[in-house]
């Protein structure tokens, strides 16, 4: 019905200066490190890592500096070696301010001795899970979920397909494909190794047709390996979305309110695929990745940056911003956020820091002329519309009655809006409201039943006496 | 340094499309219609297509200064009523008629009921509706083309189909020598600015389609292929079709329901056509179903993405 590889809707998002076309011929170069790194404790989903190093401590590079805080964390470990300046604080690109730890670069680099896996091929699941967590390894493309959470099924699910996304849907960025092109082997062996450990036969990789080296490079890579498909995929935003990737190359729909192993899917980043192999092979930590800094600054580039490199670093590195820069970007720019302090530090999911200009400042919103392209392009199948038409009458019931919990903030809607309403922008909110709606009704709803269960046992109590 | 940067919400990055584009390419689309117009009516179609845009425009910015409220003519929907208001008047019509239209039709049917995107009925439309029940007589002349051959002065093509279908010569309905309103007479011109808007992804397809196919699959069973196809060649069907019917504001905004809209139109349209011996009955038709718009988008709501039965 939407034709060969398609998930419904969807949008062609054009680039600037200094977007994929002016980037994607970089390949990737070390970036100095910095003096000094910011490494945030909270850069992934779940709870904040607990530091496990104190002010004056000299660390090496790659050693536990905050262990992981519960089942949804992962542990960090450092960049640098040097020494603890202090646990201090980092602004994130959202705008929150987390604990983190600065650390003094002394230059050395010297590592802590790495444990590379003794019998990569034959590792049991579990064994898998392990290495994964404790190399602190979170999904790179953006969302920073811990990898070793999402390869751990509910019980009664199995993995049945391993998924790698490599589509790359948001403008700018070409950290993914550079990878690619550079690592293809490593990813493929990665891949290799988690499908040897949790015994699933078959996997896909995702990439968009725009990646035709990327693809060949792939391809190649992937030959000799039983049970892995590379599969090239019309160029369309958001087909990185998860649920949009998983139907476009396997044609099923994850529920709503589930999740991709529902289908008996896991989704990884090429990027986080490439740290499993290098936390499996060589036994490294999490310690830097490759991220794409493009749009208005001088030298566009891709760049192997060490975690908490403050973006200040990266742009001197790259000479600077050009003079029309307007806004800074973590992230694509679809769904990126906007910061304005640059002692922001790169983090585990930092995929991009791009430079807009005056034309990415939102123009002023006219009234919807009902043109439906927003419910076109929405590839959720919603009716942002109808959806915004609510929120901003402040009636969440009937928006939630539309769906508006499954928006997957994609930013589709806002983008193809002729009267440039802030659809997006208004689902954010709303889903926020009646996430604190819903959390709220349960707190009170667990109150009123303790209430009458303590109400209830009292009344036993006393009935008993009487009797 | 620091809060240069300017921060704001995703995305950040917007299509170049505008509401004012769109209204634009449509008046462009628009265009050669009303070229035509001037050609087979001369200085008169010229004078009343400038009062009715004019008053249009006007009408929407005093009215939006005397509100206090954003004047908003600079999206062009303005120019876009205007137009098809004119084109929806005999060429033999006085020059208040455009100036009553354009004010009810921008006062009373789009601006009282919110401004663009709020209205339920096709301003345009509405306006002619009431003029005609108003003043029937001026504005159901139809008055002959300066090209015309005397012979068939004044009666439009419907008329005579509704007599007998070989009266009327197919060339002459598709360039547009006869007959009708303004801007109703060239088929050619037309279907050019429909094309133009269904290429620029600006309307539809599904609801000309289903609105031309719904009325010619009607003539096909009552009178046979000579008699549907001028059928559908005649009066304000393609006008309707391409332009009016698919006015965003009034009419369904997913794609079953642009289909239904579509269907409903050619059905109604053949309907008045054929049985209520009123051959005008396109307008009517499209009005109707704008009024049954809100009830279309609501039985057409689509399932969401993930909304099905758990994958076993
Ligand atoms: S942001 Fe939400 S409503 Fe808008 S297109 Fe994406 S999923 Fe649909
Ligand atoms: S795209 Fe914008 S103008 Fe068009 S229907 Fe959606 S909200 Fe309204």
């Amino acid at each position: 019905m939407f034709g060969k590889q398609m998930f419904p809707g969807g949008v062609h998002p054009h680039e600037g200066v200094g977007g994929k076309a002016a980037n994607q011929g970089n390949a990737i170069r070390e970036m100095p490190a910095p003096r000094r790194v910011i490494i945030p404790l909270s850069m992934h989903i779940g709870a904040p890592a607990r530091p496990v190093v104190q002010k004056g401590d000299h660390v090496l590079m790659g050693q536990v500096i905050a262990e992981a805080g519960g089942f949804v964390s992962a542990p960090i470990h450092a960049s640098v070696s040097g020494t603890v300046l202090e646990i201090g604080e980092a602004q994130m690109p959202n705008g929150a301010i987390v604990r983190a730890i600065l650390i003094d670069n002394d230059f050395r680099d010297e590592w802590v001795e790495l444990h590379p896996c003794g019998h990569p091929e034959t590792l049991t699941p579990a064994e898998a899970q392990q290495v994964i967590r404790e190399a602190g390894i979170v999904g790179m493309g953006g969302a920073a979920f811990p990898t070793a959470v999402k390869l751990t099924p509910a019980p009664g699910k199995v993995i049945e397909k391993l998924i790698l996304n490599g589509a790359e849907c948001e403008p700018y960025l070409t950290a993914d494909h550079r990878l690619m092109l550079e690592k293809a082997v490593e990813i493929v062996d990665g891949l290799r190794l988690v499908m040897l450990a949790f015994g699933v036969k078959d996997a896909i990789i995702g990439i968009e047709d725009n990646k035709p080296d990327a693809i060949a490079a792939m391809r190649a890579a992937a030959k000799p390996v039983d049970g892995i498909r590379v599969q090239a995929l019309p160029v369309r935003y958001p087909q990185g979305g998860e649920k949009q990737l998983i139907y476009a190359l396997t044609r099923r729909v994850v529920p709503n309110g589930g999740l991709p192993l529902d289908v008996g899917c896991v989704v990884c980043n090429v990027g986080t695929m490439y740290a499993i192999d290098q936390a499996i092979r060589e036994g490294r930590p999490l310690v830097q990745r490759v991220t794409t800094i493009g749009g208005l600054v001088q030298n566009p580039g891709n760049y192997l940056v060490r975690i908490g490199t403050p973006v200040r670093h990266l742009l001197d590195a790259c000479g600077g911003l050009r003079a029309e820069a307007k806004m800074l970007v973590s992230g694509g720019p679809m769904m990126g956020q906007a910061f304005n302090n640059l002692e922001t530090p790169v983090t585990k999911g930092t995929s991009g820091i791009i430079a807009l200009g005056a034309d990415s400042l939102d123009p002023d919103e006219g009234p919807c002329i009902r043109c439906g392209r927003c419910m076109r392009a929405c590839p959720m199948k919603l009716l942002p519309v109808h959806m915004d038409h609510f929120i901003r009458e402040f009636n969440y019931n009937e928006a939630e009655r539309l769906g508006v919990m499954n928006c997957i903030e994609c930013g589709a809607c806002t983008y193809v809006c002729p009267a440039k309403r802030l659809l997006t922008q208004s689902f954010r909110m709303g889903k926020k409201v009646i996430t604190a709606r819903r959390k709220a009704a349960a707190e009170l709803a667990k109150k009123e039943k303790e209430e009458a269960e303590r109400e209830r046992a009292a009344r036993e109590a006393a009935e008993k006496k009487e009797g | 340094m620091q809060a240069k940067w300017t921060i704001a919400p995703a995305p950040h990055v917007r299509d170049n499309v505008t509401s004012r584009r769109i209204m634009i390419d449509v008046c462009l689309a628009l265009a050669p219609a009303g070229i035509m117009s001037i050609v087979y009516f001369g200085a008169a179609a010229a004078g009343l297509i400038a009062i009715s845009v004019l008053t249009c425009v006007l009408t929407e910015y005093l009215y939006q200064r005397l509100t206090g409220a954003k004047v908003t003519v600079g999206d062009w929907s303005a120019v876009v009523t205007g137009l098809l208001l004119a084109y929806n008047i005999p060429a033999s019509a006085p020059w208040w008629i455009p100036v009553v239209g354009g004010v009810f039709a921008i006062l009373i049917v789009k601006q009282l009921f919110g401004g663009i995107g709020s209205n339920f009925m096709n301003p345009a439309l509405t306006a002619r509706a009431v003029l005609f029940i108003s003043w029937g007589s001026i504005m159901g002349a139809y008055p002959a083309t300066q090209l015309m051959a005397d012979t068939v002065s004044g009666a439009t093509p419907l008329a005579l189909l509704a007599e007998d279908a070989s009266q009327v010569n197919l060339v002459d309905l598709l360039i547009g020598n006869c007959g009708g309103v303004l801007g109703e007479t060239c088929k050619i011109a037309l279907i050019l600015g429909g094309v133009y808007l269904i290429v620029r992804g600006i309307i539809d397809w599904r609801v000309p389609a289903c609105f031309i196919g719904m009325v010619f699959v009607c003539y096909l069973f009552m009178g046979g292929f000579d008699l549907a196809l001028k059928e559908i060649l005649a009066g304000g069907l393609m006008l309707g079709a391409f332009f009016m019917a698919t006015d965003y504001a009034t009419t369904p905004t997913s794609v079953l329901g642009r289909c239904i809209m579509g269907a409903g139109c050619g059905l109604l349209c053949f309907v008045i056509r054929a049985f209520a011996n009123y051959p005008e009955g396109c307008s009517f038709a499209i009005l109707f179903m704008n009024v049954a718009t809100p009830l279309i988008d609501r039985f057409t709501m689509t399932k969401h993405f993930g909304e099905v039965k758990k994958h076993g």
